[in-house]
């Protein structure tokens, strides 16, 4: 229970300003940009504007300047800035198999139409702090090469044409958006969709982990992984037809599952699907293996009672603005609600001791 | 959206698309002085649903909004011009729905030369330029059997 309560205004403003003198840090230290974020701190503002649900780069790169780089904090602010913006329209789905990727690899083929491209990656570094980037340097340059001019199709559909992979229903309906409806159960893949990929990182990454430790395990293989931007294009009201409107940074996983069939399917491959706003490679392959462990129903498998199995549960509890909503919230003045808390432990108490002495 | 395009449309498609696609400075300094116009609709900020495809070609789903800002504007000589550009930058969606009006009048194609063929220029380039530092990336495999990979 809440009851209105005052007397801390002077206190929260002296809190307010002591924060903003905090985050700016020692004033000798210069001051951090918020293009400099955005440039120099990519991957964050990826993972802010991920599970912001907002692209936006210079919008994600303020908010982490705001929130002092807690992240959460920094994603709070875009899902509130975005609830004020007025909703134009939807987009035609992004193709992805157009995309001219910075990164392309795969894991179950080696010779891939288009190549195994490794872009800009962390994999195969040593993880040895670079004490290099202490000290100011010359900008680092890429190499490059000649490019080869052809198309780089999706892995998976060279086992689609094979026949042994799970063929994918197409479909055209408009998708359900739990940013305007609340998120019910059952909830189809297109909805399970949205909640992961604007899920927590860090909690989408633990159930798909659980998966692969033997919690609803659906061996999973990296069919594809690619990075790079897809044109974004939007049926214009006034003129009747589609125009693009921007581009986006994608990271899409494709994973290749087993499945031994079941009473109508033969024995064949099956799919778990990760796309994620930026390069947020770690998400991508994470929400791939969540959302295949989420299908065993359609598939016919059996629920082993796994967590990552668990619509309601992995649903409910992905989306970290609405976790750190009602954790934060008993910080707040619970006065009320303790009071009655205390008159009860007493009078059990004063019963208990009674009964006590009474014995006695 | 199942008709074809007419060649206007076409253009028009292809235009709107080079100036959203632009950088907002590089249009602010290709753009021509701008000519007398009222505001159909000023530039206006909002979001867009951007949507994807489960498993890539199925059922679409709601990925996440980007922000866009849109506006329109009627010239003096009648040509309406359109934007939706990614962003919150109100004078990069008005520089480009002038843009779009302007290449509706006679002298369009002058326009096509000065401002979108150098945008389209720029934009290649930066594409270029990415897929060249993929290209080094991009790995040789051999075998010690045979080679197969050159």
């Amino acid at each position: 229970m809440y009851v209105a309560v005052k007397g801390g205004e002077r206190a929260i403003g002296a809190a307010h300003e002591w924060l903003a003198e905090e985050r700016r840090g020692d004033p000798a230290v210069p001051e951090l940009s918020v293009s400099q974020i955005r440039e120099q701190l990519a991957l964050a503002v990826n993972r802010v504007m991920a599970e912001g649900s907002l692209y936006d780069p210079d919008l994600a790169a303020l908010a982490i300047k705001q929130a002092r780089g807690d992240l959460i904090e920094a994603v709070f602010l875009i899902r509130a800035y975005r609830t004020t913006l007025p909703r134009f329209g939807a987009s035609e789905p992004v193709e992805t198999a157009a995309m001219v990727p910075d990164r392309r690899i795969s894991a179950t083929f080696k010779d891939v139409p288009g190549g195994q491209i490794l872009g800009p990656t962390f994999d195969y570094t040593h993880r040895l702090l670079d004490f290099k980037l202490m000290a100011e340097g010359e900008a680092p340059q890429a190499r490059r090469a000649a490019p080869r001019d052809e198309p780089c199709p999706h892995v998976l559909s060279l086992l689609d044409r094979d026949g042994l992979m799970e063929p994918q229903a197409p479909g055209e309906a408009t998708p359900p958006d739990l940013t305007r409806e609340p998120l019910e159960m059952p909830a189809g893949r297109p909805l399970r969709l949205q909640a992961l990929t604007r899920g927590d990182e860090g909690f989408v990454l633990s159930m798909a982990y659980s998966t692969q430790r033997g919690y609803g395990r659906t061996h999973a293989f990296v069919g594809e992984l690619r990075i790079g931007r897809v044109p974004v294009e939007m049926e214009i009201p006034e003129l009747g037809f589609a125009v693009e409107i921007g581009a986006v940074e994608l990271t899409e996983c494709e994973t290749v599952n087993q499945f031994t069939g079941s009473k109508s399917e033969p024995p064949q491959f099956t799919r778990g699907y990760g796309l994620v706003f930026g390069q947020s490679e770690r998400k991508a392959i994470s929400m791939s293996l969540v959302d295949r462990a989420l299908r065993w129903e359609e598939l016919g498998e059996e629920n082993t009672g796994a967590p990552a199995q668990d619509a309601e549960f992995v649903l409910y509890h992905c989306d970290n603005i609405q976790a750190t909503g009602f954790l934060e919230h008993i910080k707040l003045p619970h006065y009320v609600d303790f009071q009655s808390e205390l008159e009860l432990i007493r009078r059990l108490r004063a019963e208990a001791m009674g009964e006590r002495e009474a014995a006695e | 959206m199942t008709n074809p395009l007419s060649p206007d449309q076409a253009a028009r498609r292809d235009r709107m698309g080079l100036l959203a696609r632009a950088e907002a400075a590089a249009l602010a300094a290709l753009m021509p002085p701008a000519p007398a116009h009222r505001m159909l609709r000023a530039p206006e900020v909002g979001a867009v649903m951007v949507r994807g495809r489960a498993g890539a070609t199925g059922a679409p789903f709601n990925l996440g909004e980007m922000s866009v800002t849109r506006c329109s504007v009627r010239l003096e000589t009648g040509e309406v011009g359109h934007a939706y550009v990614q962003g919150r930058d109100k004078d990069h969606a008005r520089n480009a729905a002038l843009i779009d009006a302007l290449a509706q009048r006679p002298e369009g194609a002058e326009i096509a030369r000065t401002v979108l063929r150098p945008l389209a220029e720029a934009e290649a380039a930066r594409a270029r330029i990415r897929a060249e530092k993929a290209a080094a990336t991009r790995v040789k495999f051999f075998t010690l059997v045979r080679g197969e990979d050159q």
